[in-house]
């Protein structure tokens, strides 16, 4: 009992980081000069690519499955779904009006009535619940699919998340930041050691991708997602976020709360520029 | 529960082989530290435990990580046993940054099975 005590304790601290005070230009400016410098050879389009940026022999493997993406028939579940006619006879497309332009370039925003980080998936349910319809669960399945769908349709786009700069986008900025350099959980661990400090080294079989264009492929299809008990294989950054999270025996926040919003806002800002290529196909 | 089980079966093979082996009581000194050697092998190989080998090439382990340096010639680079055990307990106290599980402080592991996992790592 005084060890599980001892445990729950843990679960519960999060060490706070010396987090640097620079703007977000700076510290964009930062990231990126730390993974040109730390793998010279990759180009920083590539980055996108996740692991395969950095790691030849899987990069190889990726790219014959790749040649037959099995979130192929999700990108048009998502469609079907997308121009299903909700009961009011509006569709999405009421919501979205130039989805196919190409849309997903500019999420996470900073919506300053509100005083919230709003994201894609934040939007997908709020078109739903704003017609009376009901809200689609968060992590995977129905939101994973539309998401893929317009994932695809904003193929090729440069990530241009707005540079945050009232008072109350910087506060929520530098929460996710803070969230990316903290350590948690029992294991102790910050998403910069495994993703800023450590990329391209081996936590047991699995290389370490780097956290520059982590964004970009979202939603993804994983073959780990893809069994009885954890789904189709598909699903949103913040399933993504979750996992890592009870990697290091934290416990997760839940999907679209302010604390993986604010994180979505720093890790994605961290990739203005680089295009995006979701969906994706992860291991 | 299994590891229970699996605790005894190390003992009662270290007392069988000790027995073999014609000595006369089965757990002298030598007898008990080498099945906390054994038992600190398994608590380092287990994910679920000390999961070293997430980080460390560990001779005897598969697929090792590489985060941190190969646990080898332990004994010249850890000459006391209290300082490697300290290294194990809370990695922070020589590197406040590490990404190294602080398996003590945090209550990963227990003191006991520190000081099984430290006798163990002391022997590569
Ligand atoms: C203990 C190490 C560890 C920690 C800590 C960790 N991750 Fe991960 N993460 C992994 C591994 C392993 C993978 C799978 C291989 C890869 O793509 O890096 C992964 C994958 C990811 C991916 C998917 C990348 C892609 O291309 O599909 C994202 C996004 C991610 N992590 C974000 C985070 C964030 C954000 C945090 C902190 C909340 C975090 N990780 C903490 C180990 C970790
Ligand atoms: C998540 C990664 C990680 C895990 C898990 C881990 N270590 Fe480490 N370890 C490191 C790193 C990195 C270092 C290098 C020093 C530093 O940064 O603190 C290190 C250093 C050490 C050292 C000092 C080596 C030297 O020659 O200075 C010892 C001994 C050690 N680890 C033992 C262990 C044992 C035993 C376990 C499991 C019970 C373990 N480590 C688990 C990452 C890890």
């Amino acid at each position: 009992m005084k060890k599980y005590l001892a445990a729950l304790s843990v679960l519960l601290m999060i060490a706070t980081p010396v987090v640097s005070q620079a703007s977000p230009e700076e510290d964009l400016k930062n990231f990126r000069a730390y993974f040109k410098d730390r793998f010279k050879d990759v180009p920083v389009e590539d980055y996108i690519n996740g692991v395969y940026a950095i790691d030849q022999a899987s990069r190889e493997q990726w790219e014959q499955y790749e040649e037959f993406p099995p979130y192929e028939i999700y990108i048009s579940k998502g469609e079907e779904i997308f121009n299903k006619k909700f009961a009011n006879g509006k569709s999405f497309a009421s919501c979205f009006p130039n989805y196919k332009k190409g849309i997903k370039q500019n999420y996470p925003y900073f919506d300053e009535a509100s005083g919230q980080v709003v994201t894609m998936e934040g939007d997908i349910n709020k078109c739903l619940t704003d017609n009376g319809e009901e809200a689609f669960k968060w992590q995977k399945g129905k939101i994973a699919y539309v998401g893929a769908y317009i994932a695809y349709l904003s193929r090729g786009k440069t990530i241009n998340v707005k540079t945050p700069s009232t008072p109350a986008a910087l506060a929520a900025y530098n929460k996710g930041k803070q969230h990316f350099y903290a350590k948690r959980g029992q294991l102790n661990m910050s998403c910069a050691d495994c993703h800023y400090n450590n990329p391209g080294n081996k936590i047991r079989a699995d290389i370490l991708s780097p956290a520059l264009g982590h964004p970009s492929g979202f939603p993804v299809y994983r073959n780990s997602w893809a069994s009885s008990d954890a789904g189709d294989g598909m699903g949103t950054l913040h399933r993504r976020y979750g996992g890592c999270n009870k990697q290091v025996r934290a416990k997760p926040f839940k999907p679209q709360s302010d604390e993986y919003k604010a994180l979505e806002y720093f890790h994605t800002y961290m990739s203005n520029g680089l295009k995006l290529n979701g969906p994706s196909l992860r291991k | 529960m299994q590891d229970f089980i699996h605790n005894i079966s190390t003992t009662v093979s270290v007392a069988a082989l000790t027995a073999c082996l014609g000595l006369a009581t089965p757990l002298t000194a030598n007898a008990a530290d080498d099945a906390d050697i054994a038992k600190g092998k398994e608590l380092s190989f287990d994910r679920k435990k000390g999961n070293c080998l997430a980080c460390h090439d560990i001779a005897g382990g598969s697929l090792p990580g590489n985060i941190g340096p190969p646990l080898v010639a332990m004994k010249s680079r850890f000459p006391e046993f209290d300082k490697l055990r300290a290294q194990i307990y809370d990695a922070r106290k020589n590197n406040p940054d590490t990404i190294m599980v602080p398996f003590g402080a945090h209550a990963v592991l227990t003191d006991t099975e520190i000081d099984m996992v430290t006798k163990f790592i002391h022997t590569l």
